[in-house]
């Protein structure tokens, strides 16, 4: 018993245990619809590319998965959610794509600019628009969902007008074959039999990894976010650090954008990176981490993120429209926050103690 | 000439808070004069035009007003947008595939709103939950039970009672003008505006008057000192969050009015128009500050602004969007920098 109280106990074990869940279910179903039980965890390479429902996990999951390492920081330092990401990804993308093309251009075959200029470009688009939220939430004391709320509105909106109201073809293609070419399509697909994103989100938890490992950001982060004020009184610029938390999210948000963009090789403002705010927001609430600040568990929050999307993968499997899938992710928010309260845990507790007693009393009765 | 103690106790009574409001109004007046001006000759002078944002934004209207009675308790409410989505689609589909009666329609919509508020509201108040995220799930949970009643565009059939209440005219006394042809054009409403505006009123009302409305401002201002003078806290919560829903149900039946149609990606974003509304009226994210008749100037404010794209007809519709969160902008800062001055003062 005291095995499995200390098992429960444990910091990840929501997060785990939420995707042992989705992944049972998997099985059950696949069961179900008379399919091998474990083709959920099958990987094999056809026509030289990784294959199977775990890699599509990975794979699609990579924009969350990035974006939730800016997000669990924001959470952390700032007690609030910065909701703009899913627009800044619009506009990241749009801003690359408007550099590779050339503005006003519909469509194009070939690079206007070289492509490291168009990447740079929305990575800085990207850490600019973090660092706008930062300067609101830090400096004039904004509350984080207002503050972000501007870009929320905005940012696709001025994507919009980056392409001219259109939606920005890049047809580029990599080319390995004869010679080396990089083209736009990079980021989306695969490099050998790996799709790239998947290497990307790779790269980019190592490095946040490595950085709060190596560093003390991660602690700074935290003291702000349990009390502002004592970790200003103790000698921690507070306000640098948020806004330093803000532009790190603003980044991800770039590479996210950069991720999804290069799928579809183009700019489709109105819906790259739509609602992938609420997902993000939703990943480091799954990875058990308080939305109310303070300590925070990277690790948590990614595989929240891939927690999401194997929900999400395990629907269209099961023959759920993408348009309805919604219903379903809803209940299990609720399911997950609601086993998650305080007050809930305290009523099952106080349930437990009362049937406990009463047996007691049976027992001595007899 | 006035007195200096006067001046003095003038002052007293304008706090920060007033003068946002003041300076909200007095934006939409400026606003309203300068589009006047500027597009006299496409009719923007008419009372018409001014009726024409009533009209497009009174479902936004009622959703504002319950925006800010969560807002208040501190918390924020993001399901409505997926809320309007399910109620027009559920009377469109209603009435055009299962041919129910559009009243008891609109009660079942209604009824759909009190559940899903009351459910949501034991979440945020009993539960303790963060109100993001179980409003969040609410927005799921309604985007996608729109999808499963149905995934195509629907329109509420012309032979309908509910179609003869979307057309009717509620013609105003006053203000009509002549056009080119010489003949006499009234100005009009429709039911919708006059729902919301009872819905305004009442809120407004409520807000001021009533204990309920009074233990908004408490709980929102500070919840262990409402705790303490004896207020239950929880319950007040989930009103509120009931309250929201059931408003929202209301402004979905004058969104349907406008809109004569349900579709899944219907009335997306519609959140943040509220939410904003209610920011540059004047309410704060905080809870505890704030009133309605200042969420029905930013709903002015944002209707203003759409309309004054729409009457350009060159620009860009993005445009109405930036302009929207310029305003939101120039509004937070300003809310700030008082609340900065404050704190120096003290």
């Amino acid at each position: 018993m005291s095995k499995v109280r200390k098992i429960t106990q444990m910091k990840l074990f929501l997060p785990v245990f939420c995707m042992i869940l989705v992944m049972l279910i998997n099985v059950i179903s696949d069961v179900a619809q008379g399919k091998v039980a474990w083709s959920f965890f099958t990987i094999s390479i056809r026509n030289g590319l990784l294959y199977g429902r775990i890699i599509d996990v990975l794979n699609r999951g990579s924009e969350v998965a990035i974006l939730a390492i800016g997000m669990t920081l924001v959470v952390s330092c700032s007690a609030g959610t910065d909701i703009s990401v899913g627009s800044v990804m619009s506009l990241s993308a749009c801003f690359c794509c408007m550099l590779l093309a050339g503005y006003g251009v519909s469509s194009t075959n070939e690079f206007a600019m070289p492509l490291i200029v168009g990447v740079i470009g929305c990575l800085v688009m990207g850490a600019l628009c973090g660092a706008f939220n930062g300067t609101l939430v830090a400096y004039l004391n904004v509350q984080p969902m207002v503050a972000t709320l501007i870009l929320y509105s905005a940012a696709r909106a001025i994507g919009l007008l980056l392409c001219n109201n259109l939606i920005v073809y890049v047809r580029v293609s990599s080319d390995f074959t004869n010679g080396f070419f990089v083209g736009y399509d990079i980021f989306g697909s695969y490099i050998g039999p790996v799709p790239t994103p998947i290497i990307i989100a790779a790269v980019c938890v190592a490095i946040m990894a490595l950085v709060l490992k190596k560093t003390a950001l991660g602690l700074y982060v935290q003291s702000v976010g349990i009390n502002r004020k004592a970790s200003r009184i103790a000698g921690l610029n507070s306000q640098r650090i948020i806004l330093l938390c803000y532009i790190i999210c603003g980044l991800c948000a770039g590479i996210a954008g950069l991720v999804a963009s290069s799928r579809i090789t183009s700019a489709d403002s109105n819906n790259i990176g739509l609602n992938y705010e609420m997902d993000a927001i939703l990943a480091v609430a799954l990875g058990g981490n308080s939305l109310g600040g303070g300590k925070f568990s990277l690790a948590g929050s990614i595989i929240g993120a891939y927690t999401i999307q194997a929900i999400t993968t395990t629907m269209y499997n099961m023959g759920i429209s993408s348009a309805q899938a919604p219903v379903f992710k809803g209940i299990i928010v609720i399911l997950i926050v609601v086993i998650q309260a305080p007050p809930f845990k305290a009523f099952m507790a106080n349930r437990k103690a009362k049937r406990l007693q009463a047996r007691g009393k049976e027992a001595a009765s007899v | 000439m006035k007195k200096p103690e006067n001046a003095i106790k003038d002052r007293k009574q304008i706090n920060g808070n007033t003068l946002l409001l003041l300076i909200t109004i007095a934006l939409f007046i400026v606003m309203y004069a300068a589009g006047c001006v500027v597009y006299a000759s496409k009719g923007f002078t008419h009372l018409q035009t001014f009726l024409n944002i009533l009209i497009n934004n009174a479902g936004l209207l009622c959703v504002a007003c319950g925006m800010t009675c969560v807002m208040l308790t501190g918390g924020i409410d993001i399901s409505v947008g997926a809320l309007i989505a399910m109620d027009c689609m559920l009377l469109a589909v209603g009435m055009a595939d299962w041919g129910l009666n559009p009243i008891l329609l609109c009660v079942l919509v209604l009824v759909i709103g009190v559940v899903i508020g009351a459910f949501m509201g034991f979440c945020v108040g009993y539960l303790e939950i963060q109100p993001f995220i179980v409003t969040m799930a609410g927005m799921f949970f309604c985007r996608g039970m729109t999808a499963v009643i149905s995934t195509d565009q629907v329109s509420v059939p012309s032979d309908s009672l509910f179609y003869v209440w979307a057309n009717a005219k509620i013609t105003l006394p006053f203000g009509g003008y002549y056009n080119k042809k010489g003949i006499l054009q009234v100005p009009y409403v429709r039911v919708g505006v006059v729902v919301a505006l009872i819905v305004l009123v009442a809120i407004f009302l409520l807000l001021r008057y009533t204990k309920f409305g009074r233990s908004l401002y408490a709980v929102g201002g500070s919840e262990q000192s409402a705790a303490m003078m004896g207020l239950d806290v929880k319950k007040t919560k989930m009103k509120a969050h009931i309250l929201s829903s059931f408003l929202c149900s209301i402004g979905g039946i004058c969104y349907c009015l406008n809109t004569m149609a349900g579709s899944v990606s219907q009335a997306t974003g519609l959140e943040m128009d509220a939410i904003a509304s209610s920011v540059i009226g004047g309410t704060l994210l905080t809870g505890g500050v704030g009133n309605v008749i200042g969420s029905f100037f930013g709903v002015l404010i944002n209707g203003t602004i759409s309309s004054l794209v729409k009457t350009n007809g060159k620009l860009l519709s993005s445009w109405s969007n930036i302009a929207t969160a310029a305003l939101l902008c120039f509004f937070i800062v300003l809310q700030s920098v008082f609340a900065l001055l404050k704190d120096r003062k003290k």
